[in-house]
């Protein structure tokens, strides 16, 4: 059986912390630069030239893309012929998620108790999501959430005869309700089917994808090129200041669902959409 | 839409000629103040105690701002959504704010507030916050420290680019801008 120390684990956490709020992945830097080209509105042109205008600056002076460094997400996939050795998995985590958020310079945004307030300190702990795969391989999506967006996210749980029309009047409108307190362009993950807790985690594994990246899915694929589009005709456009482009794109996960169930789920992200991926 | 160049603290007559979707670069002296700020700050004025920051004329930016780094004068510092303010905004215009810098759009009774205490409500481009961080010469937390990122600053700022995004005559530029593209 293959193994591997926790504090490697914990460095590159602390390493895909930093470097995930200081630069954007190529997908959606080139995702935003092509909207500037694209965008009608002469208001939302600014807005996306000051978008790549601190994209610039934050990667060149390594400094955070945007001062809500997020809740750290991890998205984590544990081969079961790996073995941890020096530690546990998720404190070797969380220490690699207080060390980026202290050597980055980047903010501490986690209340400690969600109603009597303080803060941790360090931004743990982190979100984990973690699942048990075939392999010695151990693969990590951090994904740095900020809270203007993730707070415009919802979940209803829909009738099956809702359908398709269902899906798409729940986005359009949940983006169209968002308006610009996400920070437009959003990348928008919507999960479908499974129950109402898996609902809204694979909405939020959609955001994984690379931005404008095909659904394997032909018929999910259509989808969400059509979502696109009918997201991009609510006028919300860039800071939500009016434009073409509201949405940089959609991207849907599903679950099987119960036959009496169909839940939608609507996960946003700003066009900060932070992530990165390291297979240890 | 117009070009202003404006600076701290703000006088009626300049706030009134502001309109929904103006361009305007603003210098001077402005506070921070997010959620728990705003909370204390409506607390202080309530009891009629004495506020730590001065309200006349002034504009309190919503920030939460990340560290500092070595050798600059402020972290990153882009606009938090300004919506979760709306409960406390008013009774700040009633007590002599005359500008908010934020995100996203505001609530009717902020609006009516505007309109009754002439302010005005400025947009930043939210997630700009490296760039926005280059308008901000200095920084210096003057209440509020135990809040951590969301102590109140004084923040000295030069060309700090924002657009009218609500004006005190109820103009929107987040209805006008959004009609105009919707299909």
């Amino acid at each position: 059986m293959r193994e591997i120390e926790s504090s490697i684990i914990t460095e590159a956490v602390a390493k895909l912390c930093m470097e995930a709020n200081f630069k954007l992945e190529d997908d959606v830097q080139e995702s935003l630069e092509k909207a500037y080209e694209t965008e009608k509105s002469p208001v939302g042109k600014e807005v996306l030239k000051q978008i790549l205008d601190n994209s610039r600056i934050a990667s060149t002076e390594r400094v955070p893309i945007c001062q809500d460094t997020g809740m750290t997400v991890i998205f984590a996939q544990l081969g079961q012929d790996l073995h941890i050795v020096g530690g546990g998995f998720e404190d070797a985590v969380n220490e690699g998620v207080k060390r980026g958020y202290t050597e980055g310079y980047l903010r501490k945004s986690i209340v400690s108790d969600p109603v009597r307030g303080g803060n941790t300190g360090d931004n743990t702990p982190a979100i984990i999501h973690l699942e048990l795969v075939e392999g010695d391989k151990l693969k990590m999506y951090i994904v740095p959430k900020g809270g203007g967006s993730e707070n415009m996210s919802r979940i209803a749980m829909m009738k099956p005869a809702d359908g398709i029309e269902g899906i798409k009047k729940f986005v359009v409108d949940g983006v169209r309700e968002a308006s610009g307190n996400p920070c437009p362009p959003v990348t928008v993950g919507v999960g479908i089917g499974g129950s109402f807790e898996r609902c809204a985690q694979i909405s939020k594994k959609a955001l994984l994808r690379p931005v404008g990246s095909d659904n394997k899915d032909p018929f999910y694929d259509k989808l969400e090129k059509e979502l696109l589009l009918l997201v991009n005709k609510t006028g919300v456009g860039p800071a939500g200041l009016g434009g073409t482009t509201t949405a940089l794109a959609v991207h849907i996960e599903t679950a099987p669902r119960h036959i009496a169930s169909f839940p939608v789920a609507m996960n946003l992200n700003c066009h900060a959409a932070r992530h990165k991926f390291i297979e240890l | 839409m117009a070009e202003y160049l404006l600076k701290t603290p703000l006088k009626d007559e300049e706030i009134k000629k502001l309109k929904a979707g103006d361009k305007v670069s603003l210098s001077g002296i402005i506070y921070t103040a997010r959620d728990s700020a705003h909370e204390r700050l409506v607390k202080l004025i309530e009891s009629g105690e004495e506020l730590p920051i001065p309200l006349e004329g002034q504009i309190i930016y919503y920030v939460g701002p990340a560290p500092t780094p070595p050798g600059k004068a402020i972290g990153s510092a882009g606009p938090t959504t300004s919506y979760r303010m709306d409960p406390y905004t008013p009774l700040l215009i009633e007590n002599g704010l005359k500008g908010m810098i934020g995100k996203g759009e505001r609530t009717e009774i902020v609006v009516d507030a505007m309109k009754n205490g002439t302010a005005v409500y400025f947009a930043a481009t939210g997630g700009a916050a490296a760039l926005i961080a280059k308008s901000i010469l200095s920084s210096e937390i003057v209440a509020y420290e135990d809040l951590g990122a969301e102590a109140i600053r004084k923040l000295e700022i030069e060309s700090f680019p924002v657009i009218v995004a609500q004006d005190c005559h109820g103009g929107n530029v987040y209805v006008e801008g959004q009609k105009k593209y919707a299909e």
